[in-house]
């Protein structure tokens, strides 16, 4: 890493810092980076950034790395960082308002991460067809767009053989409904998928 | 106890055996289960990181039907669902403004008057000695490493009902059906959860740490609460073996099939052919 | 008679000057009705300032003083006495603030400064007009002194006291002196051996003429005030006669039952009958009545067949015992934060291989129950690899405390010392957010453990688990940027220390502030730190904050100090400004007995005549010893009875009239 001008860094995105301090909700300021989220993250073997550097990369306002990085993506929302952060900040939340930030502002993130991303808009573009996340659909969707065809087909016969599978998707009377929510979430926050 | 259900989208799939035995153990507990009519799905783990507002906005649409119900409780077997569910009622309750602004888009107004309960919370409340009176076939001998993962006890602000570092209500419940519960050390570390299906290289990993926990403390099986956790531990068992060069071979059940295979009903109508792990190993040991 | 006021205003140097038109204030105020004399003077506080304050006073025939300068808490005992130099009485005389509350607030704005020090002068004038004199009284003083507690805190501040020539009750509740000092091993930085330097404290202050030990007894009542405290003692039946029991040890050693001794922390046994410890203070036993089997179910007495002396009595019971003493020393120590009812990471207590630094200790101790071998308590293996935890609930708000419990940093390098010192092949690794080690020699004593090979780990422990027989650690090193593991044999926790259990009792009845943490509060952090803001009642050691040894004794002997010059006076002197009642006006509802923080308000019965009638009535009293002059009275009477001397309603009234116009 190249040497960070911190106070520059610090002063041109203090808005991104501010916005991600009231989005998460979390007190981020006060992070003393004692690592206890990095020490029981049971991810951070796939992370670029662990746990504690991020917190730390949003108290120095390093916006365009953090948007572009894996880990925001590979975090699993398991909430053991929260859970035991000894500064009550609830670290977990603080990757969801990252991610957010992240599909809102259209950076497309590499590697595993794009793979996350993908599968969360197959899920969720289900859900705004049917009202239901339809299992075939969904894989189907996502190995589309990942690219990776035959990811888990080996595992959709047996499924298919133990009833696991539904071909055909249930449809929710209230479809239209749920329908109407994404489009109403996008007119107020702009920028969902 | 009458519970407003909501069954999640696994219901008929992936969770398929979780739908039968719990409604076949909630039967012989006296516990009623109403379906929540037209129900839709939660956002599972995707709206949480796409949009703040979707992401309690959806559940809310099926809390906003529930309470019409008039019944003041709902529950749901999924882990995911239920923190959902658990986390858009909190905040629901909480914040005025939030609870507004999700009223007028959701088509069906929620006043903030229901309590959320997990199945397993559900099931742990009842009175141990009914629970007792209702099992015929204890699981004696059966040594289980009960699960809990990630969302049925974290973040405890939002679940509470169970010790977030060591749950319990999972091994009281498969202690009453007379089952040996394990203290082991990954009770609540990570599956991978949908990284299952994005980056299964990456979940195969997290799936090996627990399952080889599980069979350091000698378990005879797993016992999970979650349909992605039961998708991760028993369907990517292969995975896991074929990537990382393993053997594992531990049948993974929800717990309520082993409450129901204590309370003598068949392992059929628990669904025990659909599962992709061996579940003959534990019938043999139950007898 | 007319007021003649005197008005003095200070410039204090630039303080006050170089932001306050300091000329243009006197030249506002000096004809407010009463001032005879106005002047402004540099440092007023100067020898020639009080000078100068005394020969006006004489020359103008002043009756009473106002001086605008800096805080009262800095000047005003300097002003009363000066005033009462040129023939006044102190109390007629107020301050107004214009250097805290004035120019150093508003040095940005030097119109609204002055404007200001003009309103505050005119407050102080409008007060000094309503003032009276008011007379200082006396009280004796008990010569004697109590020390709760006998730690080394509390016998540091004994031998003291007792030293200076006054007598010393030495209270502890357990059946020895000698407090957590005792169970440890060597003491940082020097590696004196602990129980080598607090044992002969502990002789010394059971031989010294002036100090009664009383062992396994608690304090259960206090009464009085500075000075004159009513003081109640609950002895426990030891079901020992110790005034002819010899110490021979002969029941202890017969004694059939073993329980956990919680001198060893639980990791080691003693008997039902007990001593517990080889050098305690007193050196005699006393029954356990939670496991005697004679106490709890009539069968056994084996000791009391063979005491050659026959100190068994099973009939012994518990015995109340007053005293009266004038100063209270508070020395009730610290306990450790119940770390099992908080960090289910770390196994709740579930791993026995996970265990205190006190138990670490206790392990490393020649005289403790492994002899001075660290062998764990799982299966008494020599452990290899330890890892030690700092931090545990210090440092953490979430689960804990916010506050950092000051003496691990050190203890901690301490024990990685003797690891690598004792253990052949031993490796310590020490998980920490920050090394504090503010100290006489105290860094140098850390770096030297990095230089023997102690791993230093930046980053706080996720979780621990058991896996076969070792437990594997879950960290973080945030200077590497990764998640680290290590498999030990041992884990050893830095756990927080917090008050005492039972601490919070003694604050309630010493009528003394404990803080959100329960540690006693002081009656000033830096001026007055051993003090409280009771009067006579003093603090020492780790109840006020966490502290090391050599803070504690240091504290000890400077609390030593205050109580001496207490107790070397024959009587004190009174603050007048406390509360009066006017009788007349009190309707003898009592409201202000209710509100009295000190118990001084009593009620009283009095005659009076009606219609040539005599009608006995009830009102309030106030006890002039016990009344701090706080106030709380005042504010609750209803009918305006209760007044306060110096702070009248008259007096505020006026005050706030001036400020208003």
């Amino acid at each position: 890493m190249e040497s960070i001008n911190v106070n520059e860094s610090i002063v041109k995105n203090a808005d991104f810092t501010e916005e991600i301090g009231i989005e998460s909700g979390q007190p981020v300021q006060k992070c003393y980076q004692c690592g206890k989220c990095t020490a029981g993250c049971p991810l951070t073997f796939a992370m670029d950034y662990k746990p504690n550097q991020v917190i730390r990369m949003v108290q120095l306002g390093m916006k365009d790395e953090l948007l572009k990085c894996q880990t925001i993506w590979i975090c699993s929302n398991c909430s053991t960082c929260t859970t035991r952060c000894p500064c009550n900040v609830e670290v977990a939340e603080v990757m969801g308002a990252l991610r957010i930030m992240a599909g809102k502002s259209g950076t497309t993130p590499p590697g595993k991460a794009k793979y996350v991303e993908v599968m969360y808009d197959a899920l969720l573009g289900t859900v705004e067809r049917f009202g239901r996340t339809y299992e075939v659909g969904l894989v189907m969707q996502n190995n589309l767009k990942s690219g990776k065809l035959f990811n888990n087909a080996d595992m959709g016969m047996p499924m298919f053989q133990r009833g696991k599978l539904k071909l055909l998707p249930t449809k929710v009377q209230g479809a239209a409904e749920v329908a109407r929510i994404f489009a109403e979430v996008r007119k107020m926050e702009g920028g969902v998928k | 106890m009458r519970y407003a259900y909501f069954p999640g989208c696994s219901y008929h799939g992936t969770g398929k055996e979780y739908e039968l035995s719990t409604h076949a153990v909630a039967k012989k507990l006296g516990m009623e289960l109403v379906t929540i009519p037209d129900w839709s799905c939660c956002g599972a783990t995707a709206s949480h990181g796409k949009s703040h507002l979707l992401n309690i906005a959806l559940p809310s649409r099926n809390l906003g039907i529930a309470e019409g119900m008039g019944i003041g409780e709902v529950t749901t077997g999924c882990a995911a669902c239920y923190q959902q569910l658990a986390n858009a009622n909190k905040k629901m309750i909480e914040n005025e403004d939030l609870r507004n602004k999700v009223n007028s888009i959701t088509g069906k107004p929620y006043k903030g008057t229901l309590k959320v309960k997990s199945i397993v919370e559900a099931i742990g409340i009842v009175d141990p000695e009914t629970i007792k009176s209702q099992v015929v076939k204890p699981l004696t001998g059966l040594k289980v490493a009960c699960y809990y993962g990630c969302l049925l006890v974290r973040p405890p602000e939002i679940t509470g009902f169970d010790d977030p570092e060591n749950p319990m209500f999972i091994d009281n419940i498969m202690k009453l059906a007379g089952a040996e519960v394990l203290d082991w050390a990954h009770k609540t570390e990570c599956c991978g959860a949908s990284l299952g299906v994005s980056n299964l290289d990456v979940a195969v990993r997290m799936i090996d740490r627990i399952l080889a926990a599980a069979v350091e403390s000698d378990a005879d099986c797993i016992a999970v609460a979650c349909p992605f956790c039961h998708l991760n531990l028993d369907w990517h068992q292969k995975s896991v073996n074929r990537k990382l060069g393993k053997s594992y071979d531990i049948p993974v059940f929800y717990f309520t099939e082993l409450l129901g295979l204590s309370m003598g009903i068949s392992p059929d109508e628990l669904g025990f052919k659909t599962h992709f792990t061996d579940t003959k190993k534990v019938l043999s040991v139950v007898g | 008679m007319a007021k003649r006021i005197g008005l003095f205003i200070c410039w204090c140097g630039s303080n006050i000057g170089g932001v306050v038109d300091v000329p243009r204030v006197v030249e506002e105020t000096k004809n407010y009705p009463g001032v005879a004399f106005a002047t402004d003077y540099k440092y007023m506080c100067s020898e020639p300032g009080q000078n100068l304050i005394i020969s006006k006073v004489k020359e103008h025939n002043l009756d009473r003083v106002v001086v605008a300068s800096c805080t009262p808490m800095l000047h005003e005992p300097t002003f009363r006495k000066a005033i009462a130099r040129a023939g006044l009485n102190p109390y007629m005389f107020d301050m107004a603030n214009i250097r805290e509350q004035c120019s150093w607030v508003h040095s940005n704005d030097k119109e609204a400064a002055t404007q200001k020090a003009i309103a505050l002068v005119k407050r102080a004038l409008a007060k000094v007009s309503q003032v009276e004199p008011l007379f200082e009284s006396s009280i004796p003083i008990t010569k004697k002194a109590l020390v709760v507690g006998a730690g080394i805190a509390g016998i540091q501040v004994a031998l003291d006291i007792a030293d200076s020539g006054h007598e010393v009750i030495l209270l502890e509740r357990e059946s020895t002196i000698g407090g957590n000092m005792v169970k440890l091993d060597k003491t940082f930085p020097t590696m004196d051996c602990s129980a080598c330097i607090s044992t002969p404290k502990m002789v010394q202050a059971a031989q010294h003429p002036n100090i009664t030990i009383m062992t396994y007894a608690e304090l259960v009542d206090v009464q009085g005030y500075i000075g004159n405290f009513e003081i109640t003692i609950k002895q426990k039946a030891r079901y020992v006669d110790h005034t002819i029991c010899t110490g021979c040890g002969l029941c202890t050693e017969k004694c059939p039952t073993k329980v956990l001794s919680s001198f060893e922390l639980g990791m080691g046994k003693r008997k039902a009958i007990y001593i517990e410890f080889p050098q305690a203070v007193p050196n005699k036993p006393v029954i356990d009545p939670d496991n005697c089997r004679y106490l709890k179910n009539g069968k056994c007495g084996i000791c009391k067949k063979l005491c050659p002396v026959g100190a068994v009595d099973f009939e012994q019971k518990d015995e109340l015992i007053e005293e009266k003493v004038g100063a209270i020393v508070i020395a009730t120590g610290y306990d450790l934060i119940k770390w099992e009812e908080i960090y289910g990471e770390y196994g709740y207590g579930r791993f026995k291989d996970v265990i205190t630094g006190l138990q670490f200790e206790r392990l490393v101790n020649a005289s403790g129950p492994t002899n001075g071998l660290i062998q764990r308590p799982s299966d008494g293996k020599e452990p290899k690899t330890v890892v030690f935890i700092k931090c545990v609930g210090s440092r953490d708000e979430a689960k804990a405390k916010e506050y950092c419990s000051r003496a691990c940093c050190m203890y901690t390098a301490k024990h990685a010392h003797q690891v690598i010192e004792k253990i052949e092949g031993g490796h310590a690794y020490i998980f920490y957010m920050d090394v504090r080690t503010p100290g006489k020699a105290y860094d140098e004593f850390y770096r030297r453990t990095v230089d023997e090979g102690a791993q230093y780990i930046r980053g706080r422990v996720s979780k621990i688990y058991q896996s076969g027989d070792k437990l594997v650690v879950m960290g973080a090193d945030t200077l590497l940027g990764s998640a680290v593991h290590i498999e030990a044999d041992l884990v050893v926790l830095a756990t927080a220390m917090v008050p005492t259990e039972g601490s919070e009792k003694i604050a309630q009845l010493a009528g003394v502030n404990i803080d959100k943490d329960g540690f006693f509060i002081e009656a000033h952090p830096k001026l007055r730190p051993v003090e409280t803001m009771t009067g006579g009642v003093f603090l020492a050691g780790a109840c006020q904050g966490p502290k090391d040894i050599p803070d504690t004794v240091s504290q000890a002997s400077g609390a030593a100090a205050k109580v001496a010059a207490l107790l070397s006076n024959e009587e004190m002197a009174t603050d007048p400004m406390i509360c009066h009642i006017d009788e007349k006006m009190c309707s003898g509802c009592l409201v202000c007995k209710e509100v009295c923080p000190y118990k001084a308000i009593s009620e009283k019965t009095i005659t009076e005549r009606i219609a040539g009638q005599p009608v006995e009535r009830m009102v309030a009293s106030v006890n002039t010893g016990l009344c701090q002059g706080c106030g709380n009275c005042t504010v609750a009477c209803r009918a305006g009875a209760a007044n306060l001397k110096g702070y009248t309603n008259l007096q505020l009234l006026s005050e706030v009239d001036a400020l208003c116009r």
